[in-house]
């Protein structure tokens, strides 16, 4: 096994990481907001939203996250013909659909953490539920979900992998075509470590975060 | 209008589920008093502060702030008032509560001008300068920029009645704002409430502390389940109450 193996090896994984890096972020730009929604749904006052939620979230939280893809990308267009994804579009709606479920979980407990006195604070003050929800029970909503929204973030980093089943070229379907070509596991080896990497980054990126929330409390 | 009252509570009655806590109060408060409400715990002294300012809805009675109604009852219905204008009605009075309730990512003086620049929409030059005024008044501007998180309890209870104050109340009530503190820190902050009582601030304060009671309120009450039992002045209901019940309670207090 010579460098320039190894080299061209790299290459051709690093190029399906093109496709884990735009769902990862693909994934939490939708799947926050979608999460934040859900909460505020879960949160408030109207009945019907909370059991809307409460079936979104049993629904997605219970059952595996493959067969959500498989779901979708084949299910779909047979329960209603003609509402077809492309096989990325597909898995990058799953994502976003299973992590807004899971995120809408963090946020509810979040924002249900914070105290009774803080909303009673406010209102004595004069503050709308809408300022107080802004302005006070937020921003201390987002410190305390701080370390669990880094975790959602790492696994993400590794569900992404998942995508190999629908056949898309991200980091592991490029490893696993060397490995099946030429019969050693060192391209396994290589998206270890190219996963480690980015997962790296997002604790770096979580951590430096959390220091800046750290000034209270 | 100079002989309408501050605040007029007239059959004032709540109950969280089958226990009765407020049993039919009576309450006149004019501008400038002080007025301490003792009793035991559970009598329902916090729940009627907290139905004054709103935070409790009671079930039956009138409460009037300024003559304006924030619970109405006619004809043993409650009259339709809208939470805006509750809200509205309620900018009349301010609060401090027993555990601070400071917001804790917000500095002392963050929290302070917080709701003067969103609710009442002071600028802000203008807000944080009274701010500081008010910081000086507690004792605190060294405090200015800290977190609430790295003060003392006192330290605490003193930013928040600086908070309070940066609303412009009529009325200020107080839910035992001494008793989430250690005993050599209480002092600080009924200080800062003396100093209050000196400017006239009309008062409500429910405390256990008796002396405190006795030296800086112009009538006290005393609750006892749910219900007024006396209400008279310092001197009156500390040395001499009409109920024995009232006197076995000082006995143990003092």
């Amino acid at each position: 096994m010579n460098i320039e193996y190894l080299v061209q090896s790299t290459g051709y994984i690093l190029q399906g990481c093109s496709v884990t890096i735009k769902l990862f972020f693909l994934t939490l730009l939708f799947s926050m907001p979608l999460g934040f929604l859900g909460a505020m749904a879960k949160t408030s006052r109207v009945k019907t939203l909370h059991i809307i939620m409460e079936f979104y979230t049993s629904i997605v939280r219970g059952t595996p996250l493959l067969l959500q893809i498989f779901f979708v990308y084949y299910g779909l267009p047979l329960i209603i013909p003609g509402l077809r994804f492309d096989r990325f579009n597909a898995a990058a709606l799953t994502f976003i659909l299973n992590y807004g479920a899971y995120f809408t979980e963090i946020f509810r407990g979040g924002i249900q953490s914070i105290e009774k006195g803080q909303y009673e604070a406010s209102k004595v003050l004069g503050m709308s539920y809408q300022q107080t929800m802004l302005r006070i029970i937020l921003p201390q909503t987002i410190k305390r979900v701080l370390p669990p929204v880094a975790n959602e973030s790492i696994t993400l980093v590794k569900d992404t992998a998942l995508v190999v089943v629908l056949g898309i070229g991200d980091i592991l379907r490029n490893s696993k075509e060397i490995v099946a070509r030429d019969f050693t596991i060192s391209p396994f080896v290589i998206a270890a470590l190219i996963y480690l990497l980015m997962n790296y980054v997002v604790v770096i990126f979580f951590k430096n975060l959390e220091k800046r929330y750290a000034v209270y409390e | 209008m100079n002989n309408q009252h501050m605040i007029e509570v007239d059959g004032l009655r709540k109950a969280f589920g089958d226990l009765e806590v407020l049993k039919g109060i009576d309450l006149v408060v004019d501008r400038g008093d002080i007025i301490s409400v003792i009793g035991p715990s559970g009598s329902g002294k916090s729940t009627l502060l907290r139905s004054l300012i709103h935070l409790e809805k009671a079930e039956h009675g009138t409460i009037l702030i300024e003559g304006a109604p924030i619970l109405e009852e006619r004809g043993n219905k409650l009259t339709h008032i809208s939470e805006t204008e509750i809200r509205k009605r309620c900018k009349k009075l301010g609060m401090v509560f027993q555990g601070f309730n400071l917001y804790p990512h917000k500095t002392a003086l963050e929290n302070i001008i917080e709701a003067p620049t969103v609710v009442a929409k002071v600028p802000k030059a203008e807000a944080i300068k009274n701010g500081e005024e008010l910081l000086q008044k507690v004792g605190l501007s060294d405090k200015r920029d800290t977190y609430p998180c790295f003060l003392s309890g006192g330290q605490k209870q003193r930013v928040a009645i600086a908070r309070a104050l940066a609303m412009n109340p009529d009325i200020l009530l107080f839910d035992e704002p001494t008793s989430a503190l250690d005993p050599e820190l209480i002092g600080e902050v009924l200080q800062v409430i003396k100093e209050l009582a000196a400017e006239h601030m009309t008062m409500i304060i429910v405390t256990h502390e008796m002396t405190f009671a006795k030296e800086v309120s112009d009538r006290v009450i005393f609750m006892d389940e749910g219900k007024i039992l006396e209400e008279a002045h310092p001197d009156k209901l500390f040395n001499d109450p009409d109920h024995p019940r009232i006197k076995t309670f000082l006995d143990k207090m003092l």
